[in-house]
């Protein structure tokens, strides 16, 4: 195990198998480079993508694992959008232990007929909320809610405010608040992709990617079905809504490409090495003691979050690994 | 890298970030020592966080009238009652002169809405804000508390005051003594119970 160590490219030989990586030590910055049978990459979804692009040689001109010419698009995030508020039933509620609950993710919109959605797949619902410890931004806007519920003697105050009538709101509010997060399926599309920026390299001088992601009008639609799902179950719930309610004129509050962070597809697999870098087995076409083990093989991400494909995937590459070495071969 | 390599290299992070943190002291100060030692002696913390908590925590934002201010106010805010404590006792100003400093974007704001607020009272009182009579604050106050029915020309004001009252919430309830006053409980470990039953009770939530 050696930490610190950011490598700068994967070596090959002239026949183009992998020999190893090149490392920058990144607090001596000095040059490195290791020897392996096997090189096994699990640098995350887009930082894998750009090792292989960097990593050119003869045998291998247009980067790493890369013949087929896809390594680095296929690019795919999850969608997001999100609305929260307060339930008033919760005002001044009974003080218990609540770590541990929220953010369990519900797949509550298809529990009912789904069969006439305007978009492919789907997406879950993250549920947060509790009396949870409080961290900053604790108490944030109360304007936003103090004013909107009667007081301790029954009448509406004004919104915002300060002293000990303020004081005892954050008391009052305290577990209150419900949020809803989507997180959806986005489709893979050859047209999102990263790439290297032919002008751009990081401080140990290695070239960066850039990135070109649009949502298509599917996406569009998910996060405007997760808004009125969310509007429908708040007010439900009888909870008055605190934040933005978006609509067409921000895409639903659909967050940016790579604000969920769960980017998966850069190096996918499949069986046609012309239309994929990876075989089943989540190793190189073109250079066979070569894997990739994060969230770079997958060819269609699920609504849901990647660690644990990744877990899997990476494991039966592992069982593979072992294998392939007992029947030889791999050295 | 053999293990003897890694080894050494091991030694050279050691010393270049005790390096790092004697480069980055601002002086002889004894206090500033003081808080080097603790940062370095929490576990799973990289030399470049130590780095900037020292930088932060050596670097000075507000001016004592700043501060001053900043005490009154987080005091109107949040005062002492029979349950806890002020702002002050909490070391509220203390925090928001670190949080301007780790959140940057909130130095504009604080500044110029301070300013702000000291240029509406020497126009109103002849005096700056800190200056001013616990009255003559008050009715300052009032005009810039209630953001949904705020005067013409006081908007400004208002928003300065929703970001302090903000501050002052996060500096007071995420201190021990704010915690208390919440009645936060918290894991204990190897213990949970999930929602009591008369909880479950109040909300009909018993058959569920």
């Amino acid at each position: 195990m050696i930490t610190n160590a950011m490598v700068r490219e994967v070596l090959t030989d002239k026949g183009g198998l992998a020999t190893g990586v090149s490392y920058v030590d990144k607090t001596t910055m000095e040059e490195h480079q290791v020897r392996g049978k096997v090189v096994i990459l699990g640098a995350s979804a887009c930082e894998s993508a750009r090792l292989l692009l960097n990593s050119k040689s003869v045998a291998h001109p247009n980067g790493l694992a890369n013949n087929s010419n896809v390594v680095g698009k296929y690019l795919h995030d999850s969608t997001g959008a999100s609305l929260s508020g307060f339930l008033p039933q919760l005002m001044d509620r009974k003080r218990y232990n609540e770590d541990g609950v929220g953010s369990v993710h519900i797949y509550s919109p298809w529990w009912l007929d789904n069969k006439k959605l305007d978009f492919p797949r789907g997406y879950h619902i993250e549920y947060g909320g509790g009396l949870h410890m409080p961290g900053y931004g604790f108490g944030g806007g109360i304007e936003n809610m103090n004013g909107a519920v009667p007081a301790r003697d029954g009448k509406m105050k004004e919104a915002g405010g300060y002293g000990i009538g303020l004081k005892d709101d954050y008391r009052r509010f305290f577990g209150t608040q419900v949020g809803m997060a989507g997180r959806g399926t986005a489709i893979a599309r050859e047209s999102n992709y990263c790439e290297i920026d032919p002008k751009v390299v990081d401080k140990y001088g290695i070239p960066v990617l850039r990135f070109n992601y649009k949502w298509a009008v599917e996406e569009v639609k998910q996060a405007k079905h997760m808004q009125e799902t969310f509007q429908e179950m708040m007010h439900t719930m009888g909870a008055i809504v605190t934040s933005k309610v978006h609509g067409a004129e921000d895409n639903y509050g659909l967050e940016a490409p790579g604000k969920i962070i769960h980017e998966v597809g850069t190096v996918r697999m499949g069986d046609d090495p012309k239309k994929s870098a990876l075989n089943k087995w989540c190793q190189a076409h073109d250079c066979k003691n070569l894997f990739v083990v994060d969230a770079a093989p997958f060819v269609q991400q699920g609504d849901k979050n990647a660690t644990w494909t990744i877990l899997a995937l990476s494991m039966r590459t592992a069982e593979y690994i072992l294998a392939e070495k007992k029947k030889l071969n791999l050295s | 890298m053999n293990r003897r390599e890694s080894l050494k290299a091991l030694g050279l992070t050691a010393i270049s970030s005790a390096v790092l943190l004697e480069a980055c002291k601002p002086g002889a100060l004894k206090t500033d020592k003081a808080v080097d030692e603790k940062a370095a002696a929490q576990p799973g913390r990289e030399a470049f966080e130590v780095e900037r908590d020292n930088a932060l925590n050596a670097a000075k934002f507000f001016t004592a009238h700043e501060m001053a201010t900043i005490a009154i106010l987080s005091d109107i805010i949040i005062p002492k009652d029979g349950k806890s404590g002020s702002a002050t006792d909490a070391k509220v100003p203390e925090f928001i002169e670190f949080i301007v400093k780790d959140i940057p974007g909130h130095q504009i704001p604080m500044r110029g809405g301070l300013k702000w607020l000291d240029i509406q009272c020497l126009n109103r009182f002849q005096q700056t804000f800190k200056d001013a009579s616990e009255k003559q604050r008050i009715e300052m106050v009032e005009d810039i508390a209630y953001p949904k029915k705020v005067k013409p020309g006081m908007q400004q004001g208002a928003a300065f005051f929703s970001l302090m009252r903000d501050l002052t919430a996060s500096g007071f309830f995420t201190t021990e003594m704010g915690v208390k006053d919440l009645g936060y409980v918290g894991n204990v470990p190897n213990k949970w119970t999930g929602v009591p039953a008369d909880v479950l009770k109040q909300y009909g939530m018993e058959n569920v």
